[in-house]
């Protein structure tokens, strides 16, 4: 019986012989705490899409144009995501040696997305798009700044989780936890496509209703 | 006592080993009786602090002028910090950090928390974003005296107190507590969900579990709204951004700022600032239905409607924010949309206390001290409810917002109520945290200064509010339509906050020397049927269960069961199956049509 599904349930009448199942989710507690952080950092970055909706109506809202890099970046995310991917199912399968070679790529591609975004904010940077110049301008750098430092987190993970992969390759320990940063990952690309839409959406004018100040300012 | 023990499930080696020596024992614990300590203490410490403040704030309104050292720039720091520290460091840390790391494993049959090194850095973390908090005292300029609740333009201009380092130190605080609570918080709804002991199931768990978890639940979803505008008041602070910032003349000059949103702050905040009161009151509501039922040994009244109830307001509490915001200039149509939320909130609020007066109804009720302080906070709880009936209403809101009403309002719903819920806790459960009970004639001298002296403090503000006297001030000399008995009822206010402050003193001494002197309690002094008090040592051992873990055969309030031969059955005890007229006629008894 799973939490919610027990609400119903009338303990002062169960009888006192039985022992009901637990009600325990069918999962490991560190998955169940991974996705509850995933919760969490959804809630983050929930409220910042809606600060950035009710701030470009301001009127000195100047959309800022997103450089080509990110699309780039956005490959090696999502490389990283299938490399991760891969490493768990092998490893799954039996096959440590090729799992570690796809978990390295995977943490590889993470560090190429950071390096990509660190090169699209010396672009912009470069270009006069400073932090202060344009709330727009300030919320890309605070969202691609917090992305980050959430991936940089994983890497610490990811980093942990591959020296067990060294050490360790056979235990449940080690899949459990290629599996946890490969889901980690694929959590983060999503946050990152969603972010990349709000910021695609912003500069193709996508949203003009929420602009009406734009003309006059 | 008759206990069927089960074999655990995993005994595995991270909690097969107790740790040795004094530092890897009671510093860097990874255990989580000892951190709840940590926790306890770390808020009560800071608690303190903001007591004095609170006094010399008094003296100031009370007796202008008698405190040379509070001037207008510290009393606004006072109020700040004040505020800030009650609400967040104290309360929040003490609810969860306390009460939840001590109380959620040992109610649910679990060794530890599931993430037991998690759980050491929440608290290492609190404890930095407390040490940076207290720090602000130190810089100059001192604290911030934005206010506890940090509404920008005015948190960050130029001539607001603390605006060189205060207020930076205040966000970055606020950023490090984030960090520190999400660490608890996972750890707790894990914990809840997936460590459970056999025979524990979610409807079968104490009502306090049931409050932490879901104020835990409210937490982790409400505090990233403070954290992203913690952040975002900085880079407006330190990189002179414009998210929340105005184009504003401040001292005849110009300043960089131009086009941000006050309204904006004001929204983030109180998406967090409204679910933050239901993360103090729902720990509250679940720990006094406990201990009412122990005390008037009977069941809890509806215990399945009290978790609905628990549910539905912590669902509700994200969609009334801003009812605190009918004064900011938002669109006036959302006020309405607030107001009904916000009363419909009063419908699971009064379910609980109706709940709680039916559970005391014909119940065998002890005046202990816990008892005294859960009776208090019931009246406490329902005198700052109905006062909040009145401003949750547009019109009545609007000409009250800026007065001692609310003042009076929120602490008596958010201060003295749940504050009362944490001594009937710690009167409570220090029998088993130290193994001696506390003295009972100190904890009645410290109830019954602390609950009248609270309401000759803030009773008294509901009348200074209509008669329209301001809040935030820092005196009240020539202001014309304010009569004279304001003052002297502002004087008697202070004297009541000094005694009522100086009771608190009692109180600690009574932890202390109690500690140390108080009469030994014995496993279950409250001869109570929850799992905690079911422990083969008192105080529980390391992995709180030695080698086996309970199995839970009833729910948590099996008092007074007709026909048994004690007045209370613990969780844990198995059916006597020689004797099966027990549970079965009461079954029989509760199944019939």
């Amino acid at each position: 019986m799973n939490p919610l599904g027990s609400l119903g349930a009338k303990p002062w009448l169960q009888p006192a012989q039985d022992v009901p199942a637990w009600g325990r989710l069918p999962f490991a507690p560190a998955q169940v705490g991974l996705a509850i952080f995933m919760a969490v950092v959804t809630a983050l970055f929930g409220l910042l899409a809606a600060a950035y909706l009710m701030r470009m109506t301001l009127g000195d809202w100047r959309p800022l144009p997103e450089p080509p890099i990110l699309w780039l970046n956005t490959l090696a995310l999502a490389l990283g995501s299938a490399a991760l991917q891969r490493s768990s199912t092998l490893l799954r399968r039996g096959d440590p040696a090729r799992a570690s070679t796809a978990f390295v790529a995977g943490g590889g591609c993470a560090g190429a997305f950071l390096a990509g975004q660190i090169a699209a904010w010396a672009q912009l940077d470069a270009l006069g798009y400073f932090v202060a110049t344009n709330p727009a301008n300030t919320f890309f750098y605070l969202l691609t700044a917090l992305h980050g430092l959430h991936l940089l987190g994983g890497l610490a993970a990811w980093a942990r989780t591959a020296w067990h992969l060294r050490s360790a390759p056979g235990a449940r320990a080690t899949r459990l936890g290629v599996g946890l940063c490969a889901a980690y990952w694929h959590f983060l690309l999503v946050v990152w496509l969603a972010l990349l839409a709000l910021l695609m959406a912003d500069d193709a004018g996508w949203m003009p209703a929420m602009h009406h100040g734009a003309g006059t300012g | 006592m008759a206990q069927t023990a089960f074999v655990d499930e995993g005994l595995d080696h991270e909690h097969g080993h107790e740790p040795q020596g004094f530092i890897a024992k009671y510093i860097w614990s990874q255990d989580h009786k000892v951190i709840a300590i940590q926790y306890t203490l770390t808020a009560i410490a800071v608690g303190l602090l903001a007591l004095v403040m609170s006094w010399l704030m008094r003296m100031q309104i009370g007796f202008p002028g008698s405190l040379e050292m509070v001037d207008q720039e510290r009393y606004y720091q006072f109020v700040t910090m004040h505020g800030m520290i009650m609400v967040i460091y104290l309360l929040t840390a003490l609810f969860l950090g306390g009460f939840g790391n001590y109380l959620i494993p040992l109610m649910i049959g679990a060794r530890d928390m599931v993430f037991p090194y998690v759980n050491m850095l929440s608290y290492w973390t609190y404890l930095l974003s407390v040490l940076v908090l207290v720090a602000s005292f130190f810089v100059p300029g001192g604290p911030t005296g934005a206010g506890w609740t940090l509404y920008p333009p005015q948190a960050i201009l130029p001539g607001t107190p603390g605006r060189d380092w205060g207020i930076i130190l205040m966000l970055v605080s606020l950023v490090i507590f984030v960090a520190a609570f999400t660490m608890g918080g996972l750890n707790y709804i894990t914990t809840v969900l997936q460590a459970r002991t056999r025979g524990m199931t979610m409807m079968r768990l104490p009502l306090t579990v049931w409050g932490i978890f879901v104020a835990t639940v409210l937490g982790l979803l409400a505090f990233p709204a403070l954290f992203v505008s913690g952040v975002m008041m900085l880079l407006d602070r330190l990189l002179g951004t414009s998210f929340f910032m105005p184009a504003v003349l401040s001292q005849g000059e110009m300043l960089e700022y131009s086009g941000g949103s006050p309204l904006l702050f004001q929204h983030l905040f109180w998406f967090f600032g409204h679910p933050e009161v239901y993360i103090v009151a729902l720990p509250g509501f679940g720990i006094v239905s406990d201990l009412i039922s122990t005390h008037a040994r009977k069941n809890i009244f509806g215990y399945r409607m009290m978790v609905w109830a628990i549910l539905a307001i912590g669902g509700l509490s994200f969609v009334v924010w801003a009812h605190h915001m009918y004064v900011s200039g938002m669109n006036p149509y959302f006020g309405f949309f607030f107001a009904f939320t916000t009363l419909i909130i009063a419908i699971p609020t009064a379910i609980k206390v109706y709940n709680w007066v039916l559970t005391l109804w014909r119940g065998d009720i002890h005046l202990t001290v816990p008892m005294l302080f859960s009776l208090a906070f019931i009246l406490t709880f329902v005198a700052g409810g109905m006062s909040g009936l009145f401003l949750g209403n547009v019109v009545v809101d609007v000409p009250l917002s800026d007065t001692y009403f609310v003042v009076a309002h929120f602490h008596m719903v958010m201060g003295v109520a749940p504050i009362l819920v944490i001594f009937g806790g710690l009167y409570h459960w220090y029998p088993k945290v130290t193994g001696r009970m506390l003295n009972d004639t100190l904890g009645k001298i410290h109830f019954w200064i602390t609950f009248l002296g609270t309401y000759a403090i803030f009773f008294p503000m509901h009348y200074l509010g209509f008669v329209g006297i301001p809040r935030r001030y820092f005196e009240f000399e020539g202001i014309a339509f304010i009569p004279d008995s304001a003052h002297l009822l502002n004087e008697w206010i202070t004297i009541a906050a000094l005694v009522v402050g100086a009771a608190q003193f009692l109180f600690l001494f009574n932890l202390a020397w109690s500690a140390v002197r108080g009469r030994p309690s014995g496993a279950n002094p409250w001869r109570s049927t929850t799992l905690e008090w079911q422990t083969p040592e008192t105080p529980p051992g390391h992995g709180n269960w030695g080698a086996r873990l309970p199995i839970v055969y009833r729910w948590a309030y099996d008092f007074s069961v007709p026909g048994a031969a004690e007045d209370y059955i613990p969780q844990n005890r198995p059916p006597e199956r020689d004797a099966p007229g027990l549970h079965g006629s009461l079954r029989a008894e509760g199944a019939a049509p």
